[in-house]
């Protein structure tokens, strides 16, 4: 799937939800469940500091497709970046450095990659696509 | 007695509705709510008088000059400071530190040694560590123990004719302790070291007399007493303002001025340089005024039971471990609930319109030595109710119920 495609399935999760707690309750749970990296990348060097939450991220390259994973210590960050790991990962450099986050506003969570949330998120998304130029550069 | 329902209706905030819920703020540690009283004065300024002050001849300048000073002396009643030239408007305590350390670093050679305590905030941490720096002052901890009070056994040890300088807050904003200042002040000055204490905490809460503190600096925010942000004030004492050199350049804080040389004003201009933030001066005067027609023997000890009941309320919840157990604080809860992570409970709350605050709080050192990465904190005004509290004590069970 394209990351809009991938984007449009998730707005459309996300309608079904009637309120808040489900929206919130749903993004706890993703991030409860999902192993998102492997402890041995949860280094220093991979780390992005919010102000308030801690994020990790790592990539590698696979078949011309960036993979990511990463992970949070605060559990509502983890399912936030569970989804952006569902946009984003296995995808091609270029797509990555060309897709929008537009959709984390359609979805109600527009609090959390606002800049002075100090979670880490809004770094994160940055160092996504930094991955994705690096790669592409590889590739060029 | 206070009559809450009377005081609420000042705060015109208390009206609005957050994500769909009323408004409870227990945020009141990094900034508080502004009264009527306030807000009108504001209007007031730059609807009716606004003008540069201390240099025009003409009438509104005369006008915000004077109700600019009268600021500075209503500042100087309530601190109880002997001279209102004791009295710097700054920007905030802050900037008031900072003007400090700038200054006391001419003081300081290779080998003294500067005290800070280890409930600092990082605001009177940076600052000092930044003079250490450029002196070559060794600077050393008070440390703490497990409750968040500073431990006076090992302050006796730190102090010696080495010490120059301890700076301590009377409050700190993490835990909510009251630190024992005027004991600080008194060993301190028997080696014949300064004392600059943070007030920022301490001000929205109880009302300092600077002369019996008998201390040497003493730094405030308006924002966190009714007044509006950035503005603030720095006490110091005649003989260390005058022997200080001054922190910034510009107009107001000279006397005279040929390119050879310059000659500075007198107290308090000297550390005034630029178009000071008037309106804000004067709405801090107004907040005073607020805050003392409300009482702050009042204010206390309404504060005081507001702090019992949300420790208590608390205490109650399952696997919630409050931090600063001290039992000399101020209305201030630290906690955080087992193995869940403060900003998500931050964010749950909010959801239900609960303002707290979340993280290290500027107080990474405190953090550090729980071994955790932040805390909830609530902290509590005298224009908050138990029914707040209640509130508070619903939304941390459903962000616990949601998160475990």
């Amino acid at each position: 799937m394209t990351i809009k495609e991938i984007q449009e399935e998730i707005i459309d999760e996300f309608s079904m939800f009637e309120d808040w707690e489900e929206r919130y309750q749903y993004m706890i749970d993703l991030g409860k469940t999902l192993p998102l990296i492997d402890e041995q990348y949860k280094t220093e060097e991979n780390i992005i500091k919010g102000c308030q939450s801690k994020v990790w991220v790592y990539a590698e390259m696979e078949n011309d497709k960036v993979i990511f994973t990463a992970d949070s210590d605060a559990i509502i960050t983890k399912g936030i970046i569970a989804i952006l790991i569902r946009v984003f990962s296995n995808q091609s450099p270029k797509d990555i450095i060309e897709a929008d986050t537009g959709f984390i506003d359609e979805i109600g969570l527009k609090e959390h990659l606002s800049p002075t949330r100090a979670n880490g998120l809004v770094s994160m998304i940055k160092q996504l696509k930094m991955y994705a130029i690096a790669y592409q550069t590889q590739l060029n | 007695m206070l009559n809450i329902e009377n005081i609420r209706k000042d705060f015109p905030i208390f009206s609005r509705k957050v994500n769909g819920k009323p408004l409870v703020y227990f945020d009141n540690a990094a900034t508080s709510q502004t009264p009527t009283q306030v807000i009108d004065v504001i209007v007031d300024y730059y609807s009716n008088y606004n003008a540069n002050i201390h240099r025009g001849v003409h009438s509104l300048s005369q006008e915000a000059t004077d109700k600019y000073e009268q600021a500075r002396l209503k500042i100087q009643k309530h601190f109880n400071a002997k001279h209102s030239h004791e009295i710097i408007m700054t920007s905030g305590t802050t900037h008031g530190i900072n003007l400090v350390a700038n200054g006391f670093s001419s003081f300081l050679k290779k080998g003294d040694e500067v005290l800070v305590s280890a409930l600092e905030h990082h605001s009177n941490i940076v600052p000092w560590q930044m003079l250490c720096e450029r002196s070559g002052t060794t600077l050393r901890v008070i440390p703490m123990n497990q409750d968040g009070e500073l431990i006076m056994s090992e302050y006796d040890q730190l102090l010696s004719e080495k010490t120059k300088l301890v700076f301590v807050n009377h409050i700190s904003n993490a835990l909510g302790t009251i630190n024992p200042i005027k004991y600080i002040i008194d060993k301190a000055h028997s080696f014949g070291a300064a004392v600059l204490v943070d007030g920022a905490q301490a001000c929205p809460h109880l009302k300092p007399d600077l002369q019996q503190l008998d201390v040497d600096f003493y730094v405030a925010s308006a924002h966190k007493m009714c007044g509006p942000t950035g503005v603030g004030m720095l006490y110091g004492k005649e003989e260390w303002l005058k022997k200080l050199p001054p922190y910034q350049g510009g107009g107001e804080m000279i006397a005279e001025v040929t390119f050879e040389k310059t000659t500075y004003a007198d107290l308090p201009h000297k550390f005034e340089a630029g178009t000071p933030n008037i309106c804000g001066g004067i709405a801090f005067g107004a907040a005073i005024d607020y805050l003392n027609h409300i009482g702050f023997d009042a204010i206390e000890s309404y504060e005081h039971e507001l702090l019992e009941y949300a420790t208590e309320k608390l205490s109650e919840i399952d696997g919630l471990k409050i931090y600063g157990t001290s039992k000399h604080k101020t209305s201030v809860v630290s906690f955080n609930l087992e193995e869940i992570h403060p900003y998500d409970v931050g964010t749950i709350l909010d959801k239900m319109g609960i303002a707290v605050r979340t993280g290290h709080h500027c107080a990474q050192p405190i953090m550090d030595y729980f071994k955790i990465p932040g805390t909830v904190r609530a902290s509590f005004a005298f224009y908050n109710t138990k029914q707040e509290i209640d509130a508070l004590v619903e939304g941390v069970k459903k962000a616990k119920a949601m998160l475990s």
